[in-house]
């Protein structure tokens, strides 16, 4: 976090920190080098974050493709402590997350904190939902033959989202908890004006048994990796929440080309409880039969 | 011994009617067993036990005489500082090198085992693998570990496999014991492995061995259970027993003693020698002989205190 | 001697430091009781005493109850459901770090095997209350309508064969829905109770949302008929069961459900995988001590395949290691009290004298303590009283059946229904037996496997209602 929000009282110098992406549970800088100025709500300059590049997603995409055997492989159970875990983990970095907000949305200090408690919240409630979506969702069907029928969901596979862009915590959170607590994996785009939170968030995810390539968080500009994403013909949905409203259509038709599921931007009040659109968008229905006889 | 001889129908019929076993539960029993605590006088015997069991291994392309020979003095005395540490119960190498084995351990006692069949793939033909045999036993091996034919298991074709292995056996007639190798990482399902351990034992094999060290998973607890079911179970049916070698994949002193409590508690003790239970590893050794050393002394000891050859 | 004797392996006490003597824990606090009553609870495998309990009174179940109602109305049903969750997750995070201490705690008081608290009960309790602290504050979703409310204060009697699993099989539901509790740990097993009314302390939970009032029949009983109660929760035998189901016909309306006992079926086909049948079977009588409800505790075996099977099973029971339950090898531990030994005696001798044929692998029984050996009984049928009354100790009935249909008949032969048991390679034979079985939970190719998320409940006199999942949710919602 930059030091340029406070003046400084003492002659020590900050040792600032580097934003890179987050890409199988490891900090690459962009392959391609480059890197973008991201400034606070002042105009000030906060960081240079990674400007990613399509090699970027494309590697992204391939380690979500990989991580994703083991995280909807592992128990319900599992991955609703791992969530949990990082929720625990937000939660003892509290001040630091509200100041990055403010620093970077310009909110009030009070109003960060509202920001930050209602995303580690935010994460608790996904956490607590990893083991009993199916028990909502799933169902044994009265079929009419001696036959036991059974439908339950199961996770789609890589998912590509466009965190909000005006949202840079809560609303990230928002995004991508549903998408990876029922098994599916992520290849997320932060805001373009707003990186840095998400950043910090890898952060927390490498430190908390979140294993490497279930969140992978890409950093630089929409306009340029979204249509990467959108015609990537291994992701299995994405979420568009986060495209300028002439480019959504574009992405969607991109999508079309393996059919993906897609997710549409509409009016989110992140701080409302969300219903469960955001998770049944990654779920799919599995029905199995099988005959009862001796 | 004469080799039953078995009709290609029944031979199938038999291996596909025996009981399945069902993976979740004997995971759930081998994990199980692996959770018992082996401490103090327990582990002292676990721990000489294991290491007179092992079939100190080096099986790779660029072994030489010199290589065979400084594993071979190892054998003999696996504990440069300690004479008291037991011998291991074999040394296994390849059929060219049997006859350096063969001299470096003559008198000793420690037996010399050599793969053979075409090992590890087991891709060639009944008579060059028969050739290989032969030359192993002449060079001086009085242990042959042969591979099965996994494509033709797999293909269904049961005959193939069991008449290879009656020709091996054979071919070893009083000169050298038999194992037979399932390569249990090629078969994948534990019922494959039950059907497979049952065809090597009807077909003669003296020992069944799981691996060949050369695929990944090699040795497992559950499919060691499996196999230690089977011959247990072969025994109560037909009077003989036959041994069980685990190899690949044990490396501490750990996996070694889980093993032994399976075989205690599964065939039971009358398995619990080298005559009937061996475990193929290389590493393994100097852990055990660590562990062996802690116990002694009562502190941690170092890789630099053991030899590697 | 055998060749490979596991030396002894125990686990220490060091990790848990017992108190002389325990109050009642009555809102937020340890408190003495009114009457002064105490009694003792011993550990079962040396009958050393571990610490003196107080006996709660009538008065001190006011106490608790009206601290439960001012908790209610207070603090915790006007407490949103996202808040309540995070309490719930605080609890289930600090049995996991204490997870130790609780399971030697568990064994010292109960018995049974530390194996099987440390690997067992201990994960089990944390998963409860994690499970359901996810629902708190989702309960819309929970099939039962968009706003289901908590009926209020809860009376809880627990039994003592898995104490802090039991305990978070009934608070932690109770809790998620939004009600405040009083539960009444059993008389021989309060300790790990009272280690979690500390654990509450550590999680800052509001005072009175829990309350312990520890005590023998007569302090459950004043419980179960207090008038301040909205639920009734009972887990034990289904003669007490019947007695609080007639206590709450009459009075005010309570809600009410139990959890009883059960004389399980464990079905063996002639296809079933033989060595796990042969090992479920085993964990279905053995498994702690075979003080279970839904224990397997008839082997009905397909007569065709019954020798071999009694061969596997005798050779099998050959290996199981009874004794000191602080052995981390131990496989069998004590039974849990000398009333409970003597019932379990009384009935293996009248399985002898009707004529059933009784075996036992040899093992070698500790002088101090209460042991029961492994114990098998042949050529039973269904008349005997063994093959009737539920025994709640390690002894299993064998009797045989020829096709399914005479299974499922045989199976269902009994006034409980609390579970059973399947093997077979079939899959429509697992289904169709499974359908026309009358047991609320059903094993197929498994035994005693428990889930927060799976319902486990019987039909029958083994009860009614459900503890788990979803549908586990309604026995503390007002639907």
């Amino acid at each position: 976090m930059s030091d340029a929000a406070a003046p400084a009282r003492s002659s020590r110098l900050a040792v600032r920190k580097t934003y890179k992406l987050y890409i199988g549970g490891a900090f690459p800088r962009s392959e391609s080098g480059r890197s973008y100025p991201v400034t606070d709500h002042k105009g000030s300059f906060l960081a240079n974050a990674a400007l990613a590049s399509r090699k970027d997603a494309r590697d992204a995409v391939s380690a979500a493709r990989k991580a994703f055997a083991g995280w909807s492989g592992a128990t319900a159970y599992n991955r609703g402590q791992v969530l949990y875990r990082v929720a625990e983990l937000l939660e003892g970095r509290r001040a630091q997350f509200a100041a990055e907000v403010r620093a970077a949305e310009g909110l009030s200090a009070r109003q960060a904190e509202a920001v930050v408690d209602a995303s580690i919240d935010r994460w608790v409630w996904y956490a607590g939902w990893s083991d009993k979506i199916m028990q909502v969702r799933g169902s044994a069907n009265p079929v009419a033959g001696p036959y036991f029928n059974f439908s339950a969901p199961e996770p789609t596979g890589v998912v590509a989202v466009l965190a909000p862009q005006d949202s840079s915590l809560l609303g990230f959170v928002s995004v991508v908890a549903p998408a990876v607590v029922s098994g599916s994996t992520v290849v997320v785009l932060a805001s373009e004006r707003f990186p840095l939170p998400a950043v910090s968030l890898s952060e927390v995810l490498a430190t908390s048994d979140v294993p490497g390539g279930v969140i992978n968080v890409l950093t630089g500009r929409t306009a340029e990796i979204a249509p990467w994403l959108a015609s990537h013909m291994d992701v299995n949905a994405i979420d568009l929440t986060g495209a300028p409203g002439d480019l959504a259509d574009d992405l969607a038709v991109a999508a079309a080309d393996n059919l993906k599921r897609v997710l549409r931007p509409s009016e989110q009040d992140w701080a409302l409880t969300p219903r469960l659109d955001r998770m049944h968008a990654y779920l799919e229905t599995k029905t199995v039969w099988h005959p009862i006889g001796t | 011994m004469t080799a039953p001889t078995q009709a290609i129908g029944e031979l199938r019929g038999f291996l596909h009617g025996l009981p399945g076993v069902d993976r979740v539960g004997a995971e759930a029993r081998a994990t199980m067993l692996a959770s018992r605590s082996i401490k103090t006088s327990a582990k002292q015997w676990a721990l000489d036990a294991a290491i007179s069991m092992i079939d100190l291994t080096t099986l790779e392309g660029q072994d030489t005489p010199g290589k065979v020979r400084a594993l071979c003095a190892k054998a003999r005395r696996p504990d440069p500082a300690d004479p008291t540490a037991p011998m291991v119960a074999a040394v296994c190498v390849y059929p060219d090198l049997a006859g350096v084995a063969a001299a470096a351990l003559a008198g000793s006692g420690v037996h010399v085992a050599s793969v053979a069949t075409a090992f590890p793939s087991g891709r060639a033909s009944l008579e060059v693998k028969l050739a290989d045999v032969k030359s192993a036993i002449a060079a001086g091996a009085d242990e042959v570990d042969m591979v099965i034919d996994r494509g033709a298991f797999l293909a269904g074709d049961y005959q193939v496999v069991f008449d290879e292995i009656v020709a091996v056996r054979e071919a070893c007639a009083d000169a050298a014991h038999l194992k037979v190798i399932l390569e249990t990482g090629e078969l994948v399902t534990l019922d494959n492995v039950r059907r497979a351990s049952w065809l090597a034992m009807l077909a003669g094999a003296d020992f069944i061995k799981t691996s060949t060290g050369k695929v990944s998973p090699a040795a497992t607890l559950p499919v060691t259970l499996v196999m230690l079911e089977a011959v247990r179970d072969f025994r109560d049916r037909h009077g003989r027993q036959v041994g069980v070698k685990a190899a690949g994949g044990i490396r501490t002193a750990k996996d070694a003693i889980r093993y032994l409590v399976l075989v205690n508690e599964t065939a039971g003790e009358d398995w619990l020698e080298p005559r009937w239970f061996r475990i193929g590893a290389s590493s393994l050794l100097n852990d055990l002989l660590m562990q062996r050393t802690k116990m002694m002394t009562g502190h941690y000891s170092g890789p630099d205190y053991f030899t590697l050859d | 001697m055998a060749k490979f004797e596991y030396a002894p392996a125990p686990e220490s006490r060091s990790v848990v430091s017992l108190r002389e003597s325990y109050g009642l824990f009555i809102n937020g606090e340890f408190t003495s009781g009114t009457d002064g009553g105490m009694f003792k609870t011993i550990s079962p495998a040396t009958e050393e005493v571990l610490a003196e309990v107080t006996e709660a009174g009538p008065a001190d179940v006011d106490r608790a109850v009206a601290a439960a109602r001012h908790a209610y109305e207070q603090t915790w049903s006007v407490m949103p459901g996202a808040e309540r969750a995070k309490y719930l997750f605080r609890i289930a995070r600090i049995v996991q770090e204490r997870a130790r201490e609780l399971a030697v705690l568990e064994s010292l008081d109960n018995g049974k095997p530390i194996r099987e608290s440390r690997d067992v009960d201990i994960p089990l309790v944390a998963a409860h209350f994690f499970y359901h602290a996810g629902w708190a504050d989702k309960l819309e979703y929970a099939g039962y309508g968009p706003a289901p409310r908590p009926l209020g204060v809860a009376g809880q009697v627990i039994p003592w064969n898995f104490p802090l699993l039991m305990l978070a099989w009934k608070i932690a539901p109770a809790l998620a829905c939004g009600n405040t509790v009083v539960l009444k740990p059993a008389e021989t097993t309060p300790l790990t109770a009272l280690a979690f009314a500390g654990i509450c302390q550590q999680a800052d939970l509001p005072p009175g949302v829990v309350n312990i009032v520890t005590g023998a029949g007569e302090t459950g009983r004043a419980l179960v008929t207090h008038p301040g109660i909205d639920k009734v929760a009972f887990t034990g035998s289904t003669e007490v069961g019947k007695e609080i189901a007639r206590a709450c016909a009459a009075g005010p309306r309570k809600k009410l459900t139990l959890e009883l006992g059960g004389k399980a079926a464990n079905i063996m086909f002639e296809d079933a995988p033989v060595d796990q049948a042969v090992e479920g079977i085993v964990n279905g009588i053995f498994f702690n001590q075979g003080h279970v409800c839904c224990a397997g505790s008839r082997l009905l075996v397909q007569e065709s395949v019954q020798d071999e099977v009694l061969a596997s099973l005798r050779r099998r029971l050959a290996t199981l290691r009874v004794g000191d339950p602080l052995d981390k090898n131990t496989d069998v531990g004590a039974i849990n009290s000398a009333a409970q030994l003597a019932k379990i005696r009384e009935l293996s001798q009248a399985g002898e004298a009707e004529g059933a044929e009784r075996w036992s692998p040899p093992c070698e029984l500790p002088d101090r303590g209460f042991w029961f050996p492994p114990t098998v009984f042949t050529g039973v049928s269904q008349a005997h009283r063994i093959a009737r009354e539920e025994i709640f100790g390690p002894v299993l009935s064998v009797l045989t059946f020829r096709t399914p249909a005479e299974a499922v008949e045989k199976a269902n032969n009994t006034p409980y229904g609390l579970s059973a048991g399947v093997w077979t390679e079939k899959g429509s034979q697992i289904l169709w037996t499974a359908a026309r079985l009358r047991a609320g939970v059903v094993w197929a190719n498994t035994f005693n496997k428990f889930d927060p998320a799976s319902p486990f409940g019987g039909y029958k006199e083994s009860g009614y209602g459900r503890e788990g999942g979803r549908h586990g949710l309604e026995a503390y919602l007002d639907v």
